[in-house]
C-alpha cells in the first residue's frame, strides 16, 4: 500500500507527469525502430548519429540565437543526418569498413560539436546554459511543449514504421531478395536511418547524445531474447524502453545529482541482463538446464549399458551387483544417476547398497544398446 | 625554456602519434569501435581508483583505468559468446552501463572535488603546462608530456618487438594461431595499450576525442597505402598534423584544442578521401572517364579494323556513317574520333577515316587478346 501511495504522490506532480510521459514516448520510439537497427546488425549506428547531431544544436544556436526546442532539434536532425549520409558515402565508396566510418564520424563531428560549445560559452549574449543538457540529457528541464513536440514526432516515427512495415521487414531479413523483389532498398535504407535520426533528436533533451544509443539498442536486444517474431519483438521492446525510460526519468527528477541518461541505461542494462538470464527458451538459464539435462541423460544411459554388460556376464541377469563394482567402470554422479534410474523404475536397491536391473530395465538397457550399435553401423558404413 | 604554446604542441602532437600507433590496428582488425567503448568505459576505473586515492594524478588512476578498460573488453567479448547478440549489439550495450555507472558516481559523490563529467569528456590540454614534473628542484615540463612520452614509448616498443606477430594475427588470425603465435594473447595486450593511451590521453583530449585521434589518422593513411609499415608512419604523420593544425584553429577561433583536433583530422580525412591518390574519390572519377574514352576509342580502331578486313563499302568508314553504327550522338563521335586522331591511331582523309599502321597493331593486338 506504500509503494501504492508513493507512485500516487509522484504522479500527481506535473512535472513528473511531464517527464514520464516524454520518457514513455522516447522509450516506445527508440524500442520500435531499435529493433530494426539491432537485427541489421547496425547498433551502434545510433551512436555514431546520435553524437553526430551535436554541432547541428551548437550550429543552430549560434545561427538563430534561439534556444527553443524545435529549433535546436532541426539542427540535430540535419547534422545527425549528414552525419549518416557520409558514413554510407565513406563505406561504399573506399575500403574503409562500418566500424571505422561510424568511429570517424561519431568523435570528429563531437570534436566539431565541442568547438562550437566553446565559442557559444564566450559569447557575451550569456544564454549558454541549456545547451549542456544535450550531453547527458536533464529530464526534470523537461517542459509541457517538449513533450508535445516529442510525441509529435514520435507518432509519426511509428506511424511511418507501421505503414512500411513488410517492406521494412523484408530488408532487415533479407536484402537481396527485397532488392529481387523490386523494393527501392537504397531509399528504404535511408527512409529506416531517417526515422532513426529521428528517434535520436526525440531522446536528445531526455538522456543526451553520449548515452542515446544505449536506448536504441538495450530494449532491442533484451526483446530480442524472449521471441523470434518481430512484431512482438517491436511491441516488447517498446514496453521496455518506456518501462526502463519512465523508472529512469522519474527516479532521476526526484533524486538531485542523478542525470537522466545513465539513469536510464542502468535500468534498462538491468532488463538485458534479467532477458539474457532467464527469457524461455533463449535465456542461459535453459541453456544450462538443457546442458545438465543432456549430461543425465548420457550419464544413466551409460549406466544401464554397463550393467546390461554386467548382467549378461552372469546365468541370473538380475544379480544386484555390489555399488563399488559400479563406481569402477562408471564416473560422474553415481549417487544421483542411480537414484534417477530408480525413479524411473528402471534398477532396483538391495540391502548393501547393491543394485540390479528391473525387467523394465533390462529392456531399455537392450533396446539402447541395439540403437547405439544401430547408430554405430550406420557410421561405420557410410 | 619552452613557451607554454610550444609544451601544448608538443603534447599534442605526442598524443596524437601515440594513440594512432595502436589504431592502426585497431582499423585494420575491423574492432574501431572498441576504442569508443573502451576510452568511455575507463571512466569508471579513473572515478573508483580517485575515490580511493583522493589524487587525480595518482599513478593508480592509471591502472584502475587500464583494468577496466580489459574489463570492458572481456565482457563484451564474453556477451558475444553467449551468442545472444551480436558483436555490435554487445559493445553497444556493455560500454554504455559502464559509463554511466562512472557518470552516476561523479555526479553523485564527487560535485565538489577537482572532477566532472566535462572534464573527463572533453579534456583540457590548455591546462597541461600548469602541472609540471619536477625533480629535485629541476623543471622539466609538463608532466603529461612525460607520461605520454611514456605510453608512446611503450606503444613503440610493443609495435617493434611483435611486428611480425601482430602483422600475421591482424591479416590471417588462423595462420597467426597455426604458427603458434597465440592470438588471443596478442588481442588482449592490444586491447590493454588501447586501454592506457586511451587513459593517458582523456586528462589532455577527453575520452571522445580520443576515438578521433585513434581511428581519423589511421583511416586516412588506408587510403594512401597498402604497406603495414608505411600506414604506421603516414597515421603519425596526420596525427602531428591533426594536433598542429587544430591548436592553429583552436587559437584562431577561441575555442576548445581537443575539439579543434578532431575536427582538423576530420579535415584531413576529408581531404585524403577526395584527393588521394588511387584511392580518392577523384581518382577514380577520372579513372573512370579515362576508361570510358579508351573504350570508345578501342571500338572506334576495331570496327575500322574490321570494315578494312572485310573490304566493306566505302560509307562503311564515312565520319556520319559512324555514329549511326557506334549509336553515338554526333558531338561525342567527333570527340572520340579527335581523341583518336591525336593518339595517332586513325587519319582522316576527307571525310572518309582509316586505320594508321599504329591503330592496325594496336587494334589487332586488342581483338586477338584472350577474353
Amino acid at each position: 500500500m506504500i509503494a501504492v501511495d508513493f507512485l500516487l504522490n509522484i504522479f500527481s506532480d506535473h512535472t513528473v507527469r511531464v517527464v514520464a510521459l516524454g520518457a514513455m514516448i522516447l522509450g516506445v520510439t527508440a524500442g520500435c525502430l531499435g529493433s530494426f537497427a539491432v537485427l541489421r546488425q547496425q547498433s551502434l549506428l545510433g551512436d555514431a548519429i546520435s553524437h553526430a547531431t551535436l554541432p547541428g544544436v551548437a550550429l543552430a544556436f549560434l545561427i538563430t540565437q534561439n534556444k527553443s526546442p524545435i529549433v535546436l532539434l532541426m539542427g540535430a536532425a540535419l547534422s545527425g543526418w549528414l552525419g549518416m549520409a557520409l558514413v554510407m558515402a565513406i563505406t561504399k565508396m573506399t575500403r574503409i569498413k562500418l566500424d571505422t566510418a561510424l568511429g570517424m564520424i561519431l568523435s570528429v563531428f563531437f570534436g566539431f560539436g565541442l568547438v562550437l560549445l566553446t565559442i557559444i560559452q564566450k559569447l557575451p549574449t550569456a544564454t549558454k546554459a541549456g545547451l549542456n543538457k544535450f550531453l547527458f540529457g536533464n529530464a526534470a528541464t523537461l517542459l509541457e511543449s517538449d513533450v508535445i513536440t516529442m510525441s509529435v514526432l514520435g507518432l509519426l516515427a511509428i506511424f511511418l514504421v507501421a505503414l512500411f512495415w513488410k517492406e521494412f521487414k523484408i530488408l532487415v531479413f533479407d536484402y537481396d531478395f527485397a532488392q529481387s523483389l523490386g523494393l527501392r532498398v537504397h531509399f528504404l535504407d535511408v527512409f529506416l536511418t531517417t526515422l532513426i535520426v529521428i528517434t535520436i533528436v526525440i531522446g536528445l533533451q531526455m538522456v543526451g547524445v553520449v548515452l542515446m544509443s544505449a536506448m536504441l539498442v538495450a530494449p532491442a536486444a533484451a526483446a530480442r531474447q524472449w521471441t523470434d517474431h518481430l512484431g512482438k519483438m517491436v511491441f516488447l521492446s517498446a514496453v521496455f524502453g518506456a518501462g526502463a525510460g519512465v523508472a529512469g526519468a522519474v527516479t532521476s527528477s526526484l533524486v538531485i545529482h542523478l542525470p537522466t541518461g545513465p539513469t536510464v541505461v542502468i535500468y534498462i542494462s538491468f532488463i538485458v541482463l534479467v532477458s539474457l538470464l532467464f527469457a524461455p527458451n533463449r535465456g542461459l538459464l535453459w541453456d544450462w538446464i538443457r546442458a545438465q539435462r543432456g549430461r543425465r541423460e548420457i550419464q544413466t544411459t551409460a549406466m544401464l549399458k554397463n550393467m546390461l554388460l554386467f548382467s549378461e556376464s552372469q546365468t541370473n541377469p538380475f544379480h544386484p551387483h555390489d555399488i563399488a563394482a559400479l563406481r569402477a567402470i562408471g564416473k560422474g554422479a553415481l549417487n544421483k544417476t542411480m537414484l534417477e534410474l530408480k525413479k524411473r523404475g528402471l534398477v532396483e536397491s538391495f540391502a548393501g547398497n547393491r543394485w540390479a536391473l528391473t525387467q523394465e530395465g533390462l529392456k531399455m538397457a537392450k533396446h539402447l544398446m541395439e540403437k547405439y550399435e544401430g547408430h554405430l553401423n550406420a557410421y561405420s558404413s557410410s | 625554456m619552452l613557451t607554454p604554446q610550444a609544451e601544448i604542441i608538443i603534447l599534442a602532437s605526442l598524443v596524437a602519434v601515440t594513440c594512432a600507433l595502436p589504431g592502426v590496428f585497431l582499423i585494420l582488425r575491423r574492432v574501431a569501435l572498441m576504442s569508443d567503448a573502451i576510452s568511455h568505459a575507463i571512466l569508471l576505473g579513473i572515478v573508483v581508483a580517485f575515490f580511493y586515492t583522493k589524487n587525480l594524478a595518482s599513478p593508480l588512476l592509471l591502472f584502475g583505468a587500464t583494468l577496466v578498460g580489459i574489463l570492458t573488453v572481456s565482457l563484451t567479448e564474453m556477451v558475444i559468446r553467449t551468442q545472444k547478440l551480436k558483436k555490435d549489439a554487445a559493445i553497444g550495450l556493455v560500454f554504455p552501463f559502464l559509463f554511466s555507472i562512472g557518470v552516476i558516481l561523479i555526479n553523485k559523490f564527487a560535485t565538489n572535488v577537482h572532477i566532472d563529467s566535462d572534464c573527463v569528456l572533453f579534456g583540457e590540454i590548455a591546462f597541461a603546462p600548469f602541472n609540471r614534473l619536477i625533480i629535485s628542484g629541476h623543471d622539466l615540463g609538463p608532466q603529461g608530456s612525460w607520461v605520454m612520452g611514456g605510453i608512446l614509448v611503450l606503444n613503440f616498443i610493443f609495435i617493434s618487438l611483435f611486428y611480425k606477430e601482430l602483422k600475421v594475427s591482424t591479416f590471417d588470425p588462423e595462420l597467426a594461431a597455426s604458427l603458434g603465435f597465440f592470438p588471443v594473447v596478442i588481442h588482449y595486450v592490444l586491447m590493454a595499450l588501447v586501454s592506457i593511451t586511451a587513459v593517458g590521453a582523456f586528462e589532455t583530449v577527453g575520452s571522445i576525442l580520443v576515438v578521433a585521434l585513434m581511428i581519423t589518422p589511421p583511416a586516412a593513411a588506408y587510403l594512401l597505402t597498402n604497406r603495414l609499415s608505411r600506414m604506421l608512419l603516414y597515421s603519425a604523420l596526420l596525427g602531428i598534423f591533426s594536433a598542429v593544425g587544430g591548436y592553429a584553429m583552436a587559437k584562431a577561433l577561441d575555442a576548445s584544442i581537443a575539439g579543434s583536433m578532431a575536427t582538423m583530422s576530420g579535415i584531413i580525412f576529408m581531404v585524403v578521401f577526395i584527393f588521394a591518390p588511387e584511392r580518392g574519390l577523384l581518382a577514380k572519377l577520372l579513372f573512370r572517364k579515362w576508361r570510358q574514352w579508351d573504350f570508345a576509342t578501342q571500338m572506334l580502331a576495331i570496327h575500322l579494323l574490321q570494315s578494312e578486313m572485310a573490304h566493306a563499302e566505302e560509307k562503311e568508314i564515312i565520319v556520319s556513317h559512324m555514329q549511326d553504327h557506334m549509336l553515338w550522338n554526333s558531338e561525342y563521335t567527333s570527340e572520340v574520333i579527335a581523341q583518336c586522331l591525336e593518339d595517332g591511331l586513325i587519319k582522316k582523309t576527307g571525310d572518309k577515316l582509316s586505320l594508321t599502321s599504329y591503330g592496325r597493331e594496336k587494334a589487332k593486338t586488342i581483338i586477338s587478346r584472350p577474353p
